[in-house]
C-alpha cells in the first residue's frame, strides 16, 4: 500500500519536473541563505579566538615586570616558593619565507591547557619536545614555510593559531639567544592564604586578561550584526520553505483525494509526504549547504582581511567546512522543513475523503483565516511589548525581535487586503474592477510569498539603518577619540624622562596619559588622566554635560564617565559618585566610548598623580600638524631610536579602523543581495504555480474578448502592484528593525546605544530593487501565458461540470 | 447478504435549517446483483452512494458490509474497506493526473496489495486502452478516461462497484458502450454493482432499480432473473 501511494504521490514531480526543480530550489535558497551566514559567523569566530590566542590572551592573569622589562628567575623561584602557581612564558619573533610568526615559549610541564592549542602531545615524545635539539610546533600552513636549519624541527599541529610558533620555554630561550622570562601566567585555582605579590615580588604588577584593544572589540558588534542577520534570513527561510511545501501540497490536492478515496488512509498519506519531505530537504539541505558554503567562501575573504588587519595575524582566508557544520547544517534544513511543513500536514490529515477537487490555494483565503492572523499578529505584538518591558537580556531582545517581526509579516496579508480593497472602489471601469478584485482573490496564493519578501526588504532596511548608523558615528567618535596625531609609548621612567623633552622640543603639545585599574561602584575600572587641554576640551564626544565641565574636571571637582558606567550605574550629570579610597566626587559628564566593555573614568592629570602614585604612565598623545607626524614618527625612530611598536599612528590606526568597517559593510551587502533575490525567487515559485491554478479564473476573461498579451501584462502588473504595497509595509517595519537592534539589542550586548540616522535614499535602491525583483519573478509566468496554446484554456470550458 | 443499508440518515448544515437529504433509507443487494439508483438532481443519490463508500459519515441507521456496521468503522476500518473490497467509478473520473493509464488502472489492486500484471494486461486490452497504456489521462477523452477509472476499479477485484453516473460526461453512445463493457466485467468477475444514474434506459438494464425520492426509497422495482 505505502509503496503504491508513494509511487502515486511522487510521480507528479515526474510530470511536473519545473515544479520538483523550484521546490528544491526554493529549499536549497533557503539553507544556503542562513548556513552561509552561519559559517561566515562560526568561521570568523574560530578565527577571532585563534587570532586572540595568537597574541597572547590567554584568558588568564598575568605578572609583568613594571614596564616591559623581564622577569627575574629569582622572583619566579619565590613565587613558586611562595605558593603562587605561576608558569613562566617567554615571547620573541621568528623569520620566516614571507613574514613573521611570534615564538610564545611556555613551560610544557606547568602550562595550562589554554595556552597549549592543539594536541601537542600526539604523536611527539615528551623527550623530543623538551630535549636537547627541542622542537617547535605550528599550524600546518605554517610549519612548511618556518622549516629552517637554524631552527628546532618544526612539527605541523591542527590548531595552533596561524602566525604562532610553540615550545617549551627552554627551546624558546635557546632559539632567542636569551635566557629570560617575558611574564608569569597566574593559573586557575590558586591555593587560600598565599601571600600577597607585593610582599614577594614588589617589583610585578598583575593584569587582568587580555581584552583586546578597543578597536577590535568593536569585532563583537559585527557579529552580533551577523547573528541578527542569521536570524532574519532564517525566518525568511523558513517563510520560504513553508510556501514552496503548501503549493507543492495544493498542487496535488486531486491526487491527495483520489488516493484517499481509493482507499489510503490519512495517516499514511502524512506519513509518505513526510517520508518525501525528509527525502526533498535532504537533498535539498545537502545543495543548500554547498550553496552556503560557496557563499560564504565567497564573503569570506573579506571577513578574514578584517580580522587580519585587526590582530595583525594570518587567519586564514579559506573556509573549512567541518563535518560538524555540514550536519548540523543539514539537521537544521530537515527540522525547519518539518516545522514549515507542519501546518500543511496537518491540513492534509484532516483532509476529508470527500475534499473539493477544485484545489484552492491553503485556505487562507477565508475571512475566520483572516481574523485568526490578525489575532495571532496582535499576540505576538503584545508579547513584544511584554518582552520590552519586562524582558532583559540578549534572549529577551532577540525573542522581541522574533516577536514583532512574525506580527508585522501576519499583518502583511490584512494590509495588503485593505490596500486591494481600496484600489478596487476607486477603480473606473469594468476590466479594472476585475483586476483588483482578481488580485485580491489571488492574495491567499501569494501571501506568503510576499511575507519572505517583506521580511527580506526590512531586513534590508532595519541591517542596513544599523550598519550605516554604526559607521557615520563611529567615524565621528572615531575623529574625537583619536584627536592626537601620534601616541608613544616610554619603555620605563628613564626613557620618559629623555622623551618628554624631546617631544616638547619638536611638537604642538605633549599629552601625558596616565591610568590605573580600579573598581568603581563594585567592578573594574579604568581610569584615566587627561591633561587640560583644548584637545579634550574641543574634542571629546561627550553625550551629556555639564556646563564649564573641562574647568571642573581640571580643578578636580567633577569626572567625567563613559556611557557604559553611566548606563550601568545611572547616573547623571551632576550625580554624586564614590571612586576609591573614599574620594567622594561628582559626575560633570557623559561620553561615547563605543566598543569598550569596561567602565571607564576620566579625571583631571593632577588628581590622579596625586590620588593613585601607582598609575600605570610611559603613555603620551602627541599633537602636531598633521602633515609633520610622518617626519616626527621617523625622527622618533631613527634619532631618539624608539621601537616602531611604541608608536602608533592615528591616521593609520584611523585608516584601519574604516577599513575593517568598509569590509563589515561589503559583507553586509553581499547578504542583503542575497536575501532579496531568495525573496524574489519565493515570488516566482508561487506566481508560477499560481498560473496553473488560476486557468479557470482567467478562461472566462480570455472568452469575453481580452487577448492572452493583455491578460499576461496584468498578471506583471499585478506582480508590480503587491511588491510596491509590500514595500510600503517593509519601510515601517525596517525602522522598527532597525531600532530594536541599535536601541535595545545593541544596548543588551554591550552597553551603549547609537543614535539611529535614516537613509531615504537606500530606501530608494532598495524600492526599486524590489520591483525588479518582482518584475523579474513575473516576467516568466506573464510570458508562459501570453504563449499559451488556446486549446489549454479551451480545456477549461470541456472540464466543467 | 453483502450489504445491508438502513435507515440512513444524513442531514448538512444548510445556510439557514439543517437539510434532511436522507430521512432513514433502507435496501438490501445481494453479492453479484447489479442495482441502479435513480432520483432528482439533489435527492441525495451521491450521498447514500458516499456514505456506502465510507467516504462519509452517516447520522443515523446503519450499513452493514457483509454484516460489519460501516457507519460504526473508524477511519481506518474504512479506508480498508475502500481499498479492498469497493471499486469507486466517479463521475469526474478522478484519475491521477500524473500517472500513466497502466499505472492508474494497477493503482487501487496495488494500494490493496492484490496486483497482478497479467489480470492487469487483461483487463486494459478488454477496456480497449492497449494503444493507450503509456498516455496520461490529459491526453484521452473522456470516454477513454472513463473506462480507465472502471479499468481501476475493478482490478483490485471489489466485491461491490460503485459508480456515480459513470457515464453523465458521456455522450449517448459513448455512454451506453461504456456502461456494456462495465456490466460484462462486473459480472465477469461476480461483483455487486450500485449505480447512481438519471436515466432510465440504462437504469433498465440493471437487475434492480430503487427511485428516492424526499429522502426516503420511492420504488423498488425488481427484474427477476429469467431462470
Ligand atoms: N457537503 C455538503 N454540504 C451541504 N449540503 C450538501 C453537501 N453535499 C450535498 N449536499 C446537499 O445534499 C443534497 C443531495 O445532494 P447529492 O449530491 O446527494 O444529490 P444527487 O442526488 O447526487 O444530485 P445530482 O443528481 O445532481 O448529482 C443536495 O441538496 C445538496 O445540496
Ligand atoms: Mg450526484
Amino acid at each position: 500500500m505505502k509503496a503504491a501511494g508513494l509511487t502515486a504521490i511522487l510521480s507528479h514531480w515526474r510530470r511536473h519536473p519545473v515544479q520538483l526543480a523550484t521546490l528544491i530550489l526554493g529549499l536549497s535558497l533557503a539553507t544556503a541563505l542562513w548556513s552561509g551566514v552561519q559559517a561566515i559567523n562560526a568561521e570568523a569566530r574560530a578565527s577571532y579566538d585563534a587570532a586572540a590566542r595568537a597574541i597572547g590572551g590567554d584568558g588568564l592573569p598575568s605578572l609583568h615586570q613594571a614596564r616591559g622589562a623581564a622577569i627575574p628567575l629569582d622572583t619566579y623561584v619565590a613565587l613558586r616558593r611562595a605558593g603562587w602557581l605561576v608558569t613562566p612564558v617567554v615571547e620573541g619573533t621568528l623569520r620566516m619565507t614571507g613574514g613573521e610568526v611570534r615564538l610564545l615559549g611556555v613551560d610544557l610541564l606547568t602550562a595550562p591547557p589554554p595556552a597549549l592549542e592543539g594536541d601537542l602531545a600526539g604523536d611527539v615524545e615528551p623527550i623530543d619536545a623538551l630535549g636537547e635539539s627541542g622542537r617547535l610546533f605550528a599550524a600546518p600552513e605554517i610549519a612548511a614555510r618556518l622549516a629552517s636549519p637554524d631552527l628546532p624541527p618544526v612539527v605541523a599541529v591542527e590548531g595552533v593559531a596561524p602566525g604562532l610558533a610553540l615550545a617549551d620555554i627552554g627551546v624558546a630561550q635557546r632559539v632567542l639567544g636569551e635566557a629570560r622570562i617575558d611574564r608569569l601566567l597566574v593559573l586557575p585555582d590558586q591555593p587560600l592564604g598565599r601571600p600577597p605579590l607585593s610582599e614577594i615580588a614588589p617589583d610585578l604588577e598583575e593584569r587582568a586578561p587580555d581584552r583586546q584593544g578597543g578597536v577590535a572589540r568593536l569585532t563583537d558588534s559585527f557579529h552580533l550584526n551577523l547573528t541578527a542577520f542569521g536570524l532574519l534570513s532564517f525566518v525568511v527561510g523558513l517563510f520560504i520553505v513553508n510556501g514552496a511545501v503548501g503549493l507543492a501540497f495544493e498542487q496535488r490536492r486531486p491526487t491527495f483525494r483520489t488516493l484517499r478515496a481509493l482507499g489510503l488512509t490519512a495517516r499514511s498519506l502524512v506519513t509518505l509526504l513526510a517520508v518525501e519531505l525528509l527525502i526533498l530537504s535532504l537533498a535539498a539541505g545537502a545543495i543548500g549547504m554547498g550553496l552556503g558554503g560557496l557563499i560564504a567562501a565567497a564573503l569570506l575573504p573579506d571577513v578574514a582581511a578584517t580580522l587580519r588587519g585587526l590582530y595583525g595575524a594570518t587567519i586564514e582566508g579559506s573556509l573549512t567546512l567541518r563535518p560538524a557544520w555540514w550536519a548540523a547544517g543539514i539537521a537544521i534544513a530537515v527540522l525547519g522543513t518539518a516545522v514549515a511543513a507542519s501546518g500543511a500536514l496537518w491540513k492534509v490529515a484532516r483532509l476529508p475523503a470527500l475534499a473539493p477537487a477544485q484545489p484552492r490555494a491553503w485556505a487562507l483565503a477565508s475571512a475566520r483565516t483572516r481574523r485568526l492572523q490578525g489575532a495571532a499578529a496582535a499576540l505576538l505584538a503584545l508579547a513584544a511589548v511584554v518582552l520590552a518591558v519586562a524582558g532583559s537580556g540578549l534572549v529577551a531582545g532577540f525573542l522581541m525581535l522574533g516577536a514583532l517581526l512574525l506580527a508585522a509579516a501576519l499583518l502583511l496579508p490584512l494590509w495588503l487586503a485593505a490596500c486591494l480593497a481600496g484600489g478596487q472602489r476607486l477603480a473606473r471601469g469594468a476590466l479594472a474592477e476585475w483586476f483588483w478584485a482578481d488580485t485580491r482573490q489571488q492574495l491567499p496564493g501569494l501571501s506568503l510569498a510576499l511575507m519572505s519578501l517583506l521580511l527580506a526588504l526590512a531586513a534590508n532596511i532595519g541591517v542596513g539603518t544599523m550598519v550605516d548608523s554604526f559607521r557615520l558615528t563611529f567615524t565621528g567618535w572615531l575623529d574625537q577619540r583619536l584627536a592626537s596625531e601620534l601616541y608613544v609609548t616610554a619603555r620605563d621612567d628613564d626613557e620618559a624622562a629623555r622623551l618628554v623633552p624631546w617631544l616638547e622640543a619638536r611638537a604642538d603639545a605633549v599629552l601625558p596619559i596616565a591610568r590605573t585599574d580600579q573598581r568603581v561602584a563594585g567592578a573594574p575600572a579604568e581610569i584615566y588622566g587627561v591633561a587640560d587641554h583644548p584637545t579634550y576640551r574641543d574634542n571629546w564626544p561627550l553625550l551629556a554635560a555639564e556646563p564649564e565641565v573641562w574647568d571642573a574636571v581640571a580643578a578636580g571637582n567633577a569626572v567625567l564617565v563613559n556611557e557604559q558606567l553611566a548606563r550601568r550605574e545611572g547616573l547623571r550629570p551632576g550625580d554624586p559618585l564614590d571612586l576609591p579610597d573614599g574620594w567622594r566626587t561628582r559626575v560633570g559628564g557623559i561620553y561615547s566610548d563605543y566598543g569598550n566593555p569596561a567602565a571607564q573614568v576620566l579625571i583631571g592629570l593632577d588628581e590622579l598623580y596625586d590620588r593613585f602614585p601607582d598609575y600605570r604612565r610611559g603613555d603620551y598623545g602627541v599633537r602636531i600638524a598633521p602633515e609633520r607626524a610622518e617626519a616626527l614618527r621617523t625622527a622618533l625612530v631613527d634619532d631618539f631610536s624608539l621601537s616602531p611598536d611604541q608608536i602608533v599612528d592615528q591616521a593609520a590606526l584611523k585608516r584601519l579602523s574604516l577599513d575593517i568597517f568598509e569590509r563589515t559593510f561589503a559583507v553586509t551587502a553581499a547578504l542583503n543581495v542575497l536575501t532579496l533575490t531568495v525573496a524574489g525567487f519565493a515570488i516566482l515559485t508561487s506566481l508560477l504555480t499560481l498560473a496553473t491554478l488560476r486557468l479557470p479564473q482567467l478562461a472566462p476573461v480570455w472568452a469575453l474578448g481580452l487577448t492572452r498579451r493583455h491578460l499576461a501584462a496584468l498578471e506583471l502588473t499585478r506582480a508590480l502592484v503587491l511588491a510596491a504595497l509590500t514595500f510600503s509595509a517593509a519601510v515601517p517595519v525596517g525602522l522598527m528593525l532597525a531600532w530594536v537592534l541599535l536601541s535595545v539589542i545593541n544596548v543588551e550586548a554591550f552597553g551603549w546605544s547609537l543614535p539611529m540616522h535614516v537613509f531615504p535614499a537606500d530606501w530608494a535602491r532598495l524600492a526599486l530593487l524590489s520591483l525588479l525583483a518582482a518584475g523579474v519573478a513575473g516576467l516568466w509566468p506573464a510570458r508562459r501565458l501570453a504563449t499559451r496554446p488556446p486549446a489549454d484554456l479551451v480545456k477549461v470550458f470541456a472540464h466543467e461540470r | 447478504m453483502l450489504l445491508q443499508v438502513r435507515d440512513l440518515i444524513k442531514t448538512f448544515p444548510g445556510d439557514e435549517r439543517p437539510v434532511d437529504v436522507l430521512r432513514g433509507v433502507s435496501f438490501d443487494l445481494e453479492a453479484g446483483v447489479t442495482l441502479a439508483l435513480t432520483g432528482e438532481s439533489g435527492s441525495g443519490k451521491s450521498t447514500l452512494l458516499h456514505l456506502v463508500a465510507g467516504l462519509d459519515e452517516a447520522d443515523g441507521g446503519q450499513i452493514l458490509f457483509d454484516g460489519a456496521d460501516v457507519a460504526a468503522m473508524n477511519d481506518r476500518k474504512r479506508a480498508k474497506l475502500r481499498r479492498r473490497d469497493v471499486g469507486v467509478v466517479f463521475q469526474q473520473f478522478n484519475l491521477v493526473p500524473s500517472l500513466d493509464v497502466a499505472a492508474n488502472v494497477a493503482l487501487q489492486a496495488r494500494l490493496a496489495g492484490r496486483h497482478s500484471p497479467e489480470a492487469d494486461a487483461r483487463l486494459i486490452e478488454r477496456l480497449g486502452l492497449v494503444d493507450h497504456r503509456a498516455k496520461y489521462p490529459e491526453q484521452l477523452s473522456g470516454g477513454q478516461q472513463q473506462r480507465v477509472a472502471i479499468g481501476r476499479a475493478l482490478a483490485g477485484r471489489p466485491r461491490l462497484v460503485l459508480a456515480d453516473e459513470p457515464t453523465g460526461n458521456l455522450d449517448e453512445e459513448t455512454g451506453a458502450r461504456v456502461l456494456d463493457l462495465m456490466l460484462e466485467l462486473v459480472t465477469d468477475a461476480s461483483a455487486a454493482l450500485l449505480m447512481v444514474t438519471h436515466s432510465k434506459r440504462l437504469a433498465a438494464r440493471l437487475e434492480r432499480r430503487l427511485h428516492l425520492a424526499h429522502g426516503r426509497v420511492a420504488t423498488r422495482i425488481e427484474r427477476r432473473a429469467a431462470e
